[in-house]
């Protein structure tokens, strides 16, 4: 392992594989975040899928499912993992990307909604009532007034939409249920 | 040699998604306003997504070295398998959106059948797509309601869309024998069982939109058998050129 590896002095001790705690994994992964939304790790997203070692090879398994079909982030997101892991001195490694069940924006936990919030994103409502043709009021993350307009139904990328506070005026993202 | 059906109808899906996404990725720094050009580029970017995902399974089908990339990129113009439509070129703006209308409508509706395909992958792909489909088909819906009943020039322009379009939607819902084979075996739906809800929210939106919905009629076929118009070749040569001119080359 090398030097600058932050848990090098924690105790977990390193194999050839580079560690044999998935613990210890999980928390490098949780420092991966989605490169269009800093404040959310590929965790909060449920993005990763899972973590194991496959017995027999001696490899950590990292299973990560792809959010929007053509999301452009997904390819930096794998990168990202890779540099995290190659720092940390974990090579053994390969990432698999796996479909089913399909990503959902349903998976964010009630804190990462709140930081998206924080953050200046409104976050997404429930995906039944997308299938069920019904819009729901996006509220305004600054002011919370639920008065807004969507101004486009795509936003800076595709998983946003863009809207207006009628209230407070300030344009604002809005993460789209998916 | 026989072609494997399921292959063919796989090819099939992620060409209609490649083609249009790709024709409609012209718009890119072309669009009327800002927002209206980045929901555009970002609707193609959904497009090209979900083809990805199809010409992946079925280069892990093919085998042999086959990827996405030599699927989308090596096979010349007869051996893609889109519809006659989504190769058209790309108009005005308002064909562009009356385009997407038609054909994101029909592909949600096969999207919501292909969620009960009997081949596992495929309906992950579908359950996941049928995601975007839904806010294309709003998006796009909005348009045409928006341009057809807007000024005497956008209505207009509307009509003549329609006027051009509609002899190319018949081919959506005739079944090429791969889709039949498919159908036999629960992997797709049949698609002229596809039509009557098509044709019951096209109804709806343009009498929305004022538009005259028209009747059924004769229609272009043979996208499904590679057999298109003269558009898809100036498409292909310049979406392929760089992999034709320098082979395996990468970014």
């Amino acid at each position: 392992m090398k030097a600058e590896d932050p848990y090098t002095n924690s105790g977990v001790r390193g194999t050839d594989a580079g560690t044999n705690d998935r613990e210890h994994m999980l928390r490098l992964l949780e420092t991966v975040k989605d490169p269009e939304l800093p404040v959310l790790s590929i965790l909060d997203l449920g993005i990763l899928r899972d973590v194991f070692r496959e017995e027999g090879r001696d490899e950590w398994v990292i299973r990560i499912t792809p959010t929007y079909s053509g999301c452009p982030a997904m390819d930096a997101i794998a990168t990202q993992i890779r540099m995290t892991l190659y720092a940390a001195g974990i090579t053994a490694f390969r990432i698999e990307s796996v479909l089913s069940p399909a990503w959902t924006t349903d998976w964010m936990s009630e804190d990462a909604k709140e930081r998206l919030r924080a953050y200046g994103i409104a976050p997404p409502g429930r995906l039944a009532a997308l299938l069920e043709g019904r819009s729901e009021a996006v509220a305004c993350p600054r002011c919370g007034s639920e008065n807004t307009t969507c101004m486009s139904e795509f936003g800076s990328t595709a998983c946003k939409s863009l809207h207006r506070c009628e209230t407070c005026r300030e344009p604002f993202d809005h993460f789209k249920c998916h | 040699m026989k072609e494997n059906p399921r292959i063919a109808y796989l090819l099939h899906l992620a060409d209609n998604a490649l083609i249009l996404g790709h024709r409609n990725s012209e718009w890119c720094g072309h669009g009327p306003v800002l927002e209206q050009d980045i929901a555009l580029t970002n609707l193609s970017l959904d497009q090209l997504g979900q083809a990805r995902q199809l010409y992946q399974l079925a280069a892990r089908m093919i085998g042999g070295g086959a990827t996405e990339d030599t699927l989308a990129y090596l096979r010349d113009v007869r051996g893609f398998r889109n519809c006659l439509m989504l190769e058209l070129p790309k108009g005005d703006w308002g064909f562009t959106v009356m385009r997407q209308y038609l054909f994101s409508l029909f592909q949600h509706i096969q999207y919501k059948a292909l969620c009960h395909s009997t081949m596992p992958e495929l309906a992950a792909i579908a359950e996941k797509s049928i995601k975007e489909s839904t806010y294309h088909v709003r998006w796009s819906r909005e348009w045409v309601v928006r341009l057809g009943d807007g000024t005497e020039e956008s209505a207009g322009r509307m009509r003549k869309a329609v006027e051009v379009l509609w002899p190319y939607c018949g081919e959506l819902f005739i079944p090429s024998i791969h889709e039949n084979s498919c159908a036999a075996e629960g992997i797709g739906p049949d698609p002229t069982t596809l039509r009557d809800e098509w044709m019951h929210d096209v109804r709806e939106t343009f009498e929305e939109a004022r538009l005259e919905s028209p009747r059924e009629e004769w229609s272009q076929k043979g996208g499904k058998e590679g057999m298109h118009t003269e558009h898809l070749g100036f498409l292909l040569a310049e979406m392929q050129y760089l992999q034709r001119a320098y082979p395996g080359n990468e970014w």
